[in-house]
């Protein structure tokens, strides 16, 4: 724990993933809530939170929940995770309730749906624009950069199931970041 | 077995919850054969206007669990439904984040926090391609994206509202003018 910065408030905490939750259409939530807690409240640094996108989207579970998790718990122990995540589902609950009784109403309309997708391509550019970015961060020499693509053209463009091409990847990467990692560590 | 719709709620989803590796898609095929053609809770038809629905709504789109149980057992239905989704994943990775807090500052450490590093990245670039492959991967959303990705890389600060509203608002003139 650096312990430099101040507590961050549980209020402050749930406030701010309600917002990214209620908000949360089509995906990309990671960049988010990155822009949240690293970009504008400085509450975690960039090196901090970039293992968290990792380890969200390897574990089981939901990605953005997952997140919070990590996040809340980095910043608040258990009860920071536990108030990030009720903050994160709040606000789709809520919309959940509300459309299941008024369904029939607004489901299928056209206009609405166009509307929906094209939010939905907002949000897939956020994400690309946090994945420019990662990949710039994580750029540090050859074999790291050849990690990036292989997972990226395995996941990605062969469509191989997530779970084997990890259980390769990590222990190749860390091996590979193994001197300069205990290096910077020491 | 099947007298008690909560704790049906509870059995069917708390393991799908673990299950749901890579997102919550990878969920959709059991529960809906538990929920239509095992226990009965909504016909068919019914399953697929809650899956409709559950892409309309913010969230995770396994929240279409919660609306099965709100379909079956109301409001305590749909709380319950929420906390066997989402309780036992978040358990697990509260585990695996606490252990990675523990050891912050060791070598070993480092050295996976370094490797997860360019691992992160790749997940996200594949993400970015098949989240495009499903929203069509057209030249309107293909548009969208790079525009919502180059203007958030001009303005760092820039509100998500702008870039989900700017989407928005393109498609639906595309839909206008078509």
């Amino acid at each position: 724990m650096s312990g430099e910065q101040p507590r961050v408030g549980f209020s402050a905490l749930y406030r701010v993933f309600f917002w990214i939750g209620l908000f949360s259409f089509g995906g990309g939530l990671l960049p988010w809530i990155q822009r949240e807690i690293v970009t504008l409240r400085g509450w975690m640094k960039d090196e901090e939170f970039l293992p968290g996108v990792a380890l969200a989207q390897i574990l089981p579970g939901v990605n953005s929940t997952n997140l919070a998790v990590f996040v809340g718990q980095r910043l608040r122990g258990a009860p920071g995770s536990v108030v990030a995540v009720i903050g994160m589902l709040t606000g789709p609950f809520l919309v959940m309730l509300v459309a299941a009784v008024t369904y029939q109403y607004v489901l299928g309309a056209p206009a609405i749906q166009a509307a929906m997708a094209g939010a939905a391509a907002g949000a897939i550019g956020m994400m690309l624009n946090m994945g420019v970015a990662a990949v710039r961060s994580a750029s540090r020499g050859v074999a790291a950069i050849l990690v990036m693509i292989a997972v990226f053209v395995a996941v990605g463009v062969m469509r191989w199931s997530l779970i084997p091409v990890v259980l390769v990847a990590i222990p190749v990467s860390v091996a590979l970041a193994w001197p300069r990692g205990a290096r910077d560590a020491g | 077995m099947r007298d008690d719709p909560l704790l049906g709620l509870i059995v069917v989803l708390a393991p799908l919850s673990i299950a749901s590796i890579g997102g919550a898609s990878a969920i959709y095929a059991p529960l809906q054969y538990e929920a239509v053609e095992v226990r009965h809770w909504v016909t068919g038809a019914q399953c697929l206007d809650l899956f409709a629905i559950s892409r309309f709504i913010p969230g995770p789109s396994s929240i279409l669990g919660a609306l099965i149980g709100f379909n079956i057992a109301g409001l305590l239905g749909a709380l319950v439904a929420m906390v066997a989704l989402y309780l036992p994943s978040s358990a697990l990775c509260y585990a695996v984040g606490a252990v990675w807090d523990r050891h912050r500052g060791k070598p070993w450490h480092t050295a996976l926090e370094q490797g997860l590093a360019p691992i992160a990245a790749g997940l996200i670039m594949a993400g970015v391609l098949s989240l495009y492959r499903i929203s069509g991967g057209d030249m309107l959303t293909g548009a969208v994206i790079l525009g919502s990705a180059g203007a958030l890389a001009w303005k760092r600060k820039l509100h998500p509202f702008i870039l989900l509203a700017g989407g928005a608002i393109a498609f639906e003139l595309a839909w206008l003018v078509r």
